[in-house]
């Protein structure tokens, strides 16, 4: 087999052992980091949350994958920014005030940054005003902000509300995202983008740094 | 007084209470804080609710201290304080209602996913249940509320621990499933067979379900739990699924449509009803009416 597809296909079989030995073995043989990256670690993940997603798997072998993803990518990134490959944009990330789920953010985390962006992650249980601190510091152009609680929820309009309050609206673009958040309620809140998974939210966010700055 | 599990094997439905972190928020709690902080700073709210679903009809009543593990206290820097926190939410829930109902000491997830998944060192968090199992025990609960475990070998754990270190007290242990469409499982992959199974051969005395579905979903969950256990069923759903309205969250099942629900869960065989998240002392009043 390809060893591309070797790859993801050990990420999907939640062989995370096997993971950095086969991103080696694809190195020596010359493929190509960034191909390795999207070809096989991504493809593999994409493929475990969309799994996961309609529950033919469960949260451990997520959590499997990941550690496996996070494996080659470790292999990989010094290569990527050897080649010179240009950082996709960079976006503030965290699970909001009151909320200490951090499995899905951390998802995401690992996705976009197999993506290429510059992720700050600022962990879990981040009040509305350190998001907004960071970006302008850090010079982002994207929050992310991650709720799986029906009550933190209202936090991720308190940072919208900021990010307005402070003059950055249309500069800094704000996606959410969580089991209990919805496209309707982004709308509703008025922030740019939902994203519905780790692989969806990276497309949202890319969609949001090319339409942005 | 005649025993829990004697009137649940004589055939007796009993009443759950509802939801208390609604009720601790519009009382000041603040969010990011742990709601075990009230136990011994203002007890006064604790006998409050008590008191609420005790007159709601309510003939369990639960203890806060869902998060007062040392794992989980840890996160706030509370482990220190774990004896006391964890006492003085049983004591609470004792003045308020004395005999009149049973005590229910709530166990929650220690927040860890376990090893090789995750950082959880099974024996530090068994440890970390026993400690807070012998705190609940010793001031006095009546039963010990293992509950919203979504990782079977996390709910194996406590139950060990319960039976170590509280063997007088009956053991309930209620999991959070989803339905797919293979089935109910939890987030982490347990079936309901597989829960009632391993479950019962660590010594939980009642099982079943609480929060994570509606009422409607949860007598399908009961009816599978009847068919893979002879013992007392407990199950205690939300009030439906949460949804954002004007900005807000709101669960939308009513209390009739909840007692309605519940002569349903009645006939699948449980013995134990009441609520978790989005239901108030109303739900458990109409769930008393229901199987009066
Ligand atoms: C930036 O853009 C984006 C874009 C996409 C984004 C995004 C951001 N963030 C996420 N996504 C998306 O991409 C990810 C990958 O596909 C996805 O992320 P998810 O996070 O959705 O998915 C993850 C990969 C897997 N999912 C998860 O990791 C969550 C699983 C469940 C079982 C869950 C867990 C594990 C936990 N919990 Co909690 N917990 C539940 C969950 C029930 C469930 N079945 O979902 C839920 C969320 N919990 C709930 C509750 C009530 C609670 N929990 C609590 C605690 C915990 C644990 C600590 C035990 C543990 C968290 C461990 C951790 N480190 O994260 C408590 C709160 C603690 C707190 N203050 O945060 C507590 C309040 C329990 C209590 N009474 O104390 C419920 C919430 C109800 C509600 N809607 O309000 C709940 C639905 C369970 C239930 N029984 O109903 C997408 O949503």
């Amino acid at each position: 087999m390809d060893i591309l597809k070797e790859i993801a296909a050990s990420l999907e079989r939640g062989e995370d052992d096997r993971v950095a030995g086969l991103v080696r073995q694809a190195l020596e043989e010359r493929c190509a980091p960034l191909d390795i990256l999207n070809r096989g670690l991504i493809a593999g993940m994409d493929v475990v949350g969309e799994q996961f997603r309609k529950r033919e798997i469960f949260l451990p072998d997520v959590l499997i994958a990941a550690r496996g993803m996070y494996a080659g990518l470790d292999l990989l990134k010094p290569l990527l920014a050897q080649e010179g490959v240009p950082s996709a944009g960079r976006i503030v990330l965290g699970s909001v005030r009151g909320d200490l789920h951090d499995i899905g953010k951390n998802l995401v985390a690992i996705m976009l940054k197999g993506a290429g962006f510059d992720v700050l992650d600022l962990g879990a249980d981040v009040p509305a005003q350190r998001f907004v601190d960071a970006a302008q510091e850090h010079g982002a152009t994207v929050i992310g902000l991650s709720a799986l609680l029906t009550t933190t929820m209202p936090v991720m309009k308190e940072v919208v509300e900021l990010v307005r309050a402070r003059g950055l609206a249309g500069r800094v673009k704000v996606i959410v995202g969580g089991a209990p958040v919805s496209e309707a309620w982004a709308r509703e809140i008025g922030a740019d983008a939902h994203g519905y998974d780790a692989a969806n939210a990276v497309e949202r966010v890319r969609a949001l740094v090319a339409a942005g700055a | 007084m005649k025993s829990l599990l004697e009137r649940l094997a004589a055939g007796e439905v009993l009443i759950g209470d509802g939801a208390w972190g609604t009720l601790l928020m519009t009382r000041g709690l603040e969010p990011g804080e742990a709601p075990e902080v009230l136990n011994r700073s203002r007890p006064e709210v604790l006998e409050e609710i008590a008191r609420l679903y005790l007159e709601a009809g309510a003939d369990l009543i639960t203890t806060n201290s869902f998060g007062g593990s040392p794992a989980r206290l840890r996160r706030y820097g509370l482990d220190g304080q774990t004896e006391e926190i964890n006492r003085a939410a049983v004591a609470a829930v004792r003045r308020a209602v004395g005999g009149r109902a049973f005590v229910s000491a709530s166990v929650g997830p220690s927040g860890h996913v376990l090893k090789p998944y995750g950082d959880g060192d099974p024996a530090e968090i068994g440890a970390g249940f026993e400690r807070q199992i012998r705190a609940l025990a010793e001031a006095g609960a009546d039963l010990v509320c293992i509950e919203t475990m979504i990782d079977l070998a996390e709910a194996v754990l406590a139950v060990r621990a319960a039976r170590a270190v509280a063997p007088a007290l009956p053991v309930m242990a209620t999991m959070t499933f989803e339905r797919s469409r293979r089935g109910f499982f939890t987030v982490m992959g347990a079936s309901v067979e597989q829960a009632a199974r391993e479950l019962g051969e660590a010594g939980a005395d009642i099982l079943g379900s609480n929060c994570g579905n509606g009422s409607e979903v949860m007598v399908e969950v009961a009816r599978e739990f009847r068919a893979h256990t002879t013992r007392p069923i407990a199950i205690q759903p939300n009030a439906g699924l949460p949804e954002p309205r004007g900005g807000e969250t709101v669960y939308p099942e009513t209390p009739e449509f909840m007692a309605e629900q519940a002569k349903a869960l009645v006939l699948a065989g449980v013995g134990i009803v009441g609520g978790c998240c989005g239901t108030t002392p109303e739900h458990v009043r109409a769930l008393r009416a229901a199987v009066a």
